[in-house]
């Protein structure tokens, strides 16, 4: 495998057979000191992001501020337009009747913390993201069928060409491939 | 020491790599073996291993696969059917709710109970891709997407009714938080408001966690089919999924946060449906178990639905070692555990009403029982807490015949359900000079009917164009997909087989 031109690469790929080659090749390629690496496989792995070195997901933070967004726009919603824009007397109840005001409250919470979720778990994964140098690896759609993937990119201060790859192959990677941009 | 029954002590195998202890034959071993493992979710047959590529080629080939001549044949007669709710719409728009069999006192009959009926029957979708998430429930990966989906489409069916029972549908923005001509906002205190919030979060959360989930699966179709265009479109919604650990790592969480809201969501909408009628003062509406009795009517409805639609998809698509018979047993159990509580909050209701000794209360109740209606209490009782009792039968939650019987009796029991307790309470109350009673006409009967028919149309297209089941989590409950994986029969390098023979040489 000869070394392609460095500035038109975007890494080096490797493929496993299995999850438990991928977990503890994985462990190896977080204790070598990789930054710009990643794991890819058809499904979720259970303990991967220890394996990975990953830091718990900042999505619950997003979520979190979403709930509170929600649940003060019930309670605003509720008071200025039954408090202040528009005073009236409904079942003999007051004005400012929280508990009555409470289920809007509570779903509007549900509502954005959803929101939130979805759409801060897509922004902190930067999706929509339909070009990315992976697939343009041939076996790389096989990533959503059965097959295993590391790819370690050129950005990272540790790549070194055919030592990267020498070393994803003593890992037991296989179809050890350059990934062009 | 010996045994001479064939009964073998099933203890030690709990762990299946313990040493035979002395005195049991290899055969005993076996069966002891065999039948201390729990059935595998991924392939019936024991023995069958089935690979992560056999779980892609089996869902995306229903996708995949020319169209089958019984799908258009099917579809004709649902697209029809559906054109029963819409005819039945438009003469109600055009005439008015006339056309319906309302009248003082029944100003609430066909449509809430419509209304009622389909949205419990989408609960159960959420409480299988909530609820069982979080409690770890394995085996609703083979379950979940369709459920989800079918949650969706009860919500469309449901939402019909009471948009077009307002009568004046050109007015029916009065129910979005707007101040009318006069500057007047709807009232936040009225239970009928709080539905409005209710449902709509409720169908918004449920398209958002259907979606998150479908995500994965639309890359493998991407990866996949051959069409331009089919590579376009789903490439499209799978958003560029790489299958990244660093994004399944933020999926993860946003699905477990989905969970986690979506399970007080699902109990607040029928609590908040139930709040329509139990904050009102209409004897037999007026009871504070409304809430937790909704919610137990709604998932065993809805189970029943899952079942009556999972069953023919996966005998038609040979599914079942993806939704194995575990799973429809699993299904039956939950049946019968919220079957026996709706049972037990009939109960409470027609003792409390006695003991409440309220006269109206129990005019309402006593009503029910032996009133005109009395036809709709029985079918309402014997479908639903009776029929259900069958699954206490270990066999007959094997039997498809008997559950396919059972699941629709039950279907049928949770309209009569809802019927009964809208009709009977409010068609005879305090005074006798105001009673009456409810005739549906054909619009109502034909626009109910027609909702079957949306129902249904809506589930072809989706297991025509969507992966019916949930590929990237069924193949993570697999049980290759642990990072600690020892295939059986391999040898176990720091395990129990070291142990074992220090323990035989002392």
């Amino acid at each position: 495998m000869s070394t392609p031109d460095i500035a038109k690469i975007y890494g080096i790929g490797a493929e496993f057979k299995s999850v438990v080659e991928l977990y503890e090749a994985a462990e190896k390629v977080r204790d070598r000191g990789f930054q710009f690496w990643d794991v890819y496989s058809p499904f979720p792995i259970h303990g991967m992001d220890q394996a990975q070195g990953l830091k718990r997901s900042w999505v619950s933070a997003l979520s979190l501020i979403g709930g509170f967004t929600g649940f003060t726009t019930g309670l605003l919603l509720e008071t200025i337009t039954s408090v202040f824009v528009y005073p009236m007397i409904v079942n003999g109840k007051p004005f400012f009747s929280l508990p009555a005001f409470f289920p809007v409250m509570f779903e509007l919470t549900i509502l954005f913390t959803a929101f939130a979720t979805v759409f801060g778990m897509l922004a902190i994964n930067m999706l929509p993201k339909w070009y990315n140098p992976v697939f343009n690896w041939d076996r790389f759609s096989k990533v959503t069928d059965d097959s295993f993937f590391i790819v370690i990119e050129t950005l990272d201060p540790r790549f070194d060409g055919p030592n990267t790859a020498a070393f994803l192959n003593s890992l037991g990677g296989t179809n050890i491939t350059y990934i062009s941009k | 020491m010996a045994k001479s029954s064939n009964k073998v002590d099933l203890y030690p195998y709990w762990d299946q790599s313990a040493p035979r202890p002395a005195g049991i034959t290899e055969a005993q071993e076996k069966v002891a073996k065999a039948a201390i493992l729990r059935p595998q979710l991924i392939g019936n047959a024991p023995g069958v291993k089935r690979s992560y590529n056999w779980i892609t080629e089996r869902v995306c080939g229903i996708i995949e696969a020319p169209t089958p001549l019984w799908w258009f044949i099917a579809l004709a007669i649902t697209a029809t059917t559906t054109l029963l709710t819409i005819g039945g719409v438009l003469y109600l728009i055009a005439t008015g709710v006339g056309v319906w069999g309302l009248n003082h006192p029944v100003g609430w009959a066909w449509d809430i109970t419509n209304f009622v009926f389909w949205i419990g029957i989408g609960h159960a979708g959420t409480l299988i891709s909530a609820i069982l998430f979080l409690t770890r429930q394995k085996w609703r990966t083979s379950v979940n997407r369709s459920a989800e989906a079918m949650t969706l489409f009860a919500v469309c069916c449901a939402g019909i009714f009471p948009a077009v029972h307002v009568g004046r549908i050109w007015m029916v923005w009065f129910l979005a938080p707007l101040p009318n001509a006069n500057g007047i906002w709807p009232n936040f205190r009225s239970p009928l408001l709080w539905d409005v919030f209710a449902v709509s979060t409720y169908f918004t959360v449920s398209v958002l966690f259907w979606y998150v989930g479908l995500i994965p699966d639309l890359a493998t179709l991407r990866d996949r089919v051959k069409s331009r265009w089919a590579k376009w479109l789903y490439g499209t919604f799978a958003l560029g999924w790489t299958g990244s650990n660093k994004h399944w790592s933020n999926y993860e969480m946003a699905y477990m946060i989905l969970a986690g809201i979506s399970t007080p969501l699902v109990l607040s909408v029928h609590s908040v449906v139930s709040f329509d009628f139990a904050t009102s003062v209409v004897p037999g509406w007026h009871t504070t178990i409304f809430p937790p009795y909704f919610v137990a009517g709604a998932i065993f409805g809805g189970f029943a639905m899952v079942l009556t639609i999972l069953m023919p998809a996966r005998l038609i698509y040979g599914l079942e070692d993806l939704v194995t018979d575990r799973h429809i047993d699993l299904m039956c159990k939950i049946i019968l555990l919220t079957g026996s509580i709706v049972g037990y909050a009939y109960l409470i209701e027609l003792f409390i009403a006695w003991y409440g000794a309220n006269p109206n209360e129990r005019f309402a109740f006593w009503n029910r029982v032996t009133g005109p209606y009395w036809w709709a209490f029985w079918c309402m009782m014997s479908f639903n807490v009776i029929a259900p009792q069958l699954f206490w039968v270990d066999s007959w939650r094997r039997n498809w015949i008997v559950i396919y019987i059972v699941i629709n009796i039950v279907n049928a029991g949770m309209w009569f359900e809802r019927f009964v307790i809208i009709v009977t309470s409010v068609h005879r109350d305090y005074l006798p000079g105001a009673w009456g009673m409810f005739h549906p006409t054909v619009t109502d009967i034909l626009t109910f009917v027609g909702t079957f028919g949306l129902f249904l149309t809506l589930f072809l297209l989706f297991v025509r164009f969507l992966p019916m089941i949930a590929i990237a989590e069924v193949k993570a409950i697999a049980p290759e997909s642990d990072p600690h994986y020892h295939p059986p029969g391999g040898h176990d390098h720091h395990g129990d087989a070291t142990k074992t023979s220090t323990h035989a040489k002392a």
